[in-house]
């Protein structure tokens, strides 16, 4: 046993800072609410960093016991907190990605209200995004799950007075709990079938059970449903759909929380619990096909959408599909590689988006932009090489890790080249919708001066006047730059010194084979293999570049055509293939008409209601009856008193006393 | 030796006569006397028992009741004069600001 890191600090930090700010922000300067926040926030970054440089001396798996949580005959869960490289991994993502974005949020964030509020819920966001990371059980990381969950809810509705932002973060918390849900059942089965939550436990319990290759038995049920769970955590198909909305909140929390981190608990969710997915290949195959559609889908969605931030939650949700794809032929390692690399250039993307938004004064109309290129430098700058990134373009880190996913769906044995044939379509279309925001918003002529671009401000940039779109201060540009690195040479973690980051998960994911001496012949046909995908896929991003560049910048006539020509497709892609109509029909409508004539009119007024007010209007009408003793007439009171007496002397002679 | 009955019996109509005349007097010094007769009733009834049984405490018990009934008397009276002088009236009908 080494001697305790102490990382119960890890997320105890961020829920002070949150403490701090929620409940006595109000009173304090936004300095004050700004150094608060990004001192527990870098504090926790330092301590992750602190663990970090300690790691390589700790024997793994690292569990640190905190306190007893639930004691009920042998059931038993504990606050504890786990670490693995897997862990580590999250946890810098996380504080790395988040510390930085907290850093920008401050100037994106400065002139608007609620200043302290934002800061409280985006620490308070840290610290259960942190618990999830660091959970010892599943019940812990049940805790997180939901706390992030609520996180983004207050995140999204930040803007509670704008009716649309309200109603996107309820939607994100009601899609949410279906996948909740199916988490909770997952967790009642381990504990009926294992009897813990222990991480440790399950995993030794799962072990020595026989693969579930044909049939439907208890660990492919936990793995569906956890898969229900992931998939409404981390957007995928069929419950993607509060994503999209979920960009109703500031950019920031579009960045961090919708990109970045939060969504990613989904695949982190999957990655942990490999150990059942392991043993339960037809769980896999269904997560590898929820993966593979949902990229596929929502990044066709992508190319129709208007609205910047949009087409960057659609792309979200499509990498997302990518990450789950990795892990649904048991390359996990892979899977959480992008997720890392995501984590950078998404990241990126957003903050960079809402640079762009912050310089053309809340517009987030792509149709109102253009020529920002010469406006705003450094953030042309950045973007482009987040979106060259996304795109898969060597060297930067999406074409790592991007290329390690389709060469593990296609040489893996859970793998199949029809996934790795989607997996490259996808990676052709997101590098096309990508390049079309990239000439759509920095090339051509500027087409925001034409419009009113105050008419609908997305975002509270009323304040100061906006004539000619201006670069952003340097707070917002140092975070940017940041990540451009992160994104330009992230993919480089895969040639890391001593192995690179799929050998530095491996002891997690695959503990128990040994090293085998490779067999050269093959490996060199793989590799041969392994280079001509590479090629395909890099040839699928230029091609995807080609086309946006064509559609984009030179004949900008022919988009318009195309659409035309395609007419009732494209109304399709631009209505999202009318989803949400589909959804709002088939359960929203029912549920919201049956709740009101049922539950609300029905049982609340008739019954529940109609209760409690005739058993008040019953007592009114017995005491308006009463009242009518009180006379105030001296003499019916002693009247009362009198006929009171005769009755009880008529009782006591009656009963014979 | 007059039985004990008997007593009981004039106890009884001196009580029902403050009774009565409390319930349909509407002068508060009729109404006030009703009530000395009353009391009076009680206290017959009580030395009538002492009596029979070789009781003190039956005696005992009616020098309280006189004892409570005079300083009863010097409030009651006190109060009928506030009265009278506030509504300058002895009709207890008329006295009825307690009314709900």
């Amino acid at each position: 046993m080494t001697h305790s890191l102490h990382l119960w600090l890890i997320p105890a930090l961020p829920l002070i800072g949150a403490a701090i700010n929620g409940l006595f922000g109000r009173r304090f300067s936004r300095q004050t609410v700004a150094a608060i926040a990004l001192a527990f926030c870098g504090g926790t970054f330092a301590w992750v960093l602190f663990v970090c440089a300690r790691f390589s001396s700790l024997t793994l798996p690292h569990s640190e016991f905190f306190a007893h949580w639930i004691r009920s005959g042998g059931f038993l869960v504990n606050f504890e907190f786990y670490l693995d490289q897997l862990t580590l991994v999250m946890l810098l993502i996380v504080t790395g990605v988040g510390f930085l974005i907290h850093i920008y949020s401050v100037a994106y964030m400065w002139e608007e209200g609620g200043f302290y509020r934002f800061f409280s819920y985006l620490n308070l966001f840290m610290f259960f995004m942190l618990t999830l990371v660091l959970a010892g059980n599943y019940l812990q990381m049940f805790i997180g799950w939901e706390g992030v969950g609520l996180a983004s809810y207050l995140l999204i509705g930040f803007w509670f007075s704008k009716d649309s932002a309200a109603s996107a973060g309820k939607k994100a918390f009601i899609v949410n709990r279906i996948g909740d849900f199916g988490f909770l059942i997952a967790l009642f089965l381990m504990i009926k079938h294992f009897g813990s939550l222990n991480f440790g436990q399950v995993f030794s319990a799962v072990a020595p059970l026989p693969v579930e290759t044909i049939g439907f038995g208890v660990l492919t049920s936990i793995g569906l449903l956890l898969m229900v769970g992931a998939a409404g955590k981390s957007a995928q198909i069929p419950l993607y759909v509060w994503l999209p909305d979920a960009m109703e909140g500031p950019t920031p929390v579009s960045a961090l929380i919708h990109a970045a981190t939060m969504v990613t608990a989904g695949v982190y969710m999957v990655a942990r619990s490999h150990v059942i997915f392991d043993h339960a290949p037809n769980a896999l195959t269904v997560v590898a096909i929820v993966g593979t559609l949902t990229a596929l889908f929502a990044a066709t969605i992508g190319i129709a959408q208007t609205d910047i931030k949009k087409v960057l939650a659609y792309s979200t949700i499509s990498q997302l599909g990518y990450m789950f794809m990795a892990c649904g032929v048991a390359a996990y390692s892979a899977g959480i590689f992008h997720l890392m690399t995501h984590a950078f250039f998404k990241g990126l993307l957003f903050l960079a988006a809402g640079s762009v938004i912050h310089a053309v004064g809340g517009e987030q109309d792509m149709r109102k932009m253009g020529g920002l290129k010469q406006y705003i430098p450094w953030t042309f700058l950045t973007m482009s090489i987040a979106t060259f990134a996304i795109a898969g373009f060597w060297p930067l880190a999406g074409f790592f890790s991007k290329d390690e996913i389709l060469w593990q769906v296609y040489s893996s044995p859970h793998g199949s080249w029809v996934f790795w044939l989607i997996g490259v379509v996808t990676a052709f279309i997101t590098s096309f919708y990508m390049f079309r925001l990239w000439f759509m918003t920095f090339f051509g002529d500027y087409r925001g001066r034409a419009a009113d671009v105050h008419a609908q401000p997305a975002h509270g940039h009323t304040e100061h006047d906006h004539g000619d779109p201006h670069e952003s201060p340097l707070v917002m540009l140092v975070p940017l730059a940041v990540l451009a690195v992160l994104s330009a040479i992230g993919g480089f973690a895969k040639y890391w010194p001593g192995g690179g980051i799929e050998h530095f998960l491996s002891p997690v994911f695959y503990p128990i084979v040994a090293e085998t001496a490779p067999d050269l012949a093959a490996e060199a046909a793989k590799r041969s293999t392994e280079y001509l995908l590479m090629a395909i896929s890099l040839g699928s991003a230029a091609l995807g570049l080609y086309l946006a560049y064509l559609l984009y910048y030179k004949r900008q006539d022919l988009p318009q055509k195309i659409a035309t020509a395609l007419n009732g497709f494209y109304e399709a892609v631009v209505h999202k293939y009318y989803i949400d109509e589909l959804y709002a029909t088939l359960f929203v409508k029912p549920l919201v008409d049956g709740s009101t004539r049922i539950l609300w009119h029905g049982v609340d007024q008739g019954v529940i209601d109609a209760a409690v007010n005739d058993a008040a209007a019953g007592a009114n009408h017995l005491s308006d009856a009463a009242r009518h003793m009180q006379s105030g007439n001296l003499r019916s009171y002693a009247g009362w008193i009198a006929a009171g007496g005769a009755v009880v002397i008529a009782y006591m002679i009656w009963m014979g006393v | 030796m007059v039985p004990v009955s008997y007593y009981l019996i004039l106890s009884g109509i001196l009580f029902a006569c403050g009774v009565i005349g409390f319930l349909i007097k509407r002068n508060i010094i009729t109404i006030f006397m009703s009530i000395e007769l009353m009391l009076n009733g009680v206290n017959l009834s009580f030395v009538a028992f002492a009596a029979h049984w070789q009781q003190l405490s039956g005696q005992v018990f009616v020098f309280f009741v006189m004892v409570v009934a005079a300083a009863e008397t010097a409030v009651g009276l006190a109060i009928i004069i506030a009265v009278y002088r506030t509504r300058e009236t002895l009709n207890v009908d008329q006295v009825n600001l307690l009314k709900l």
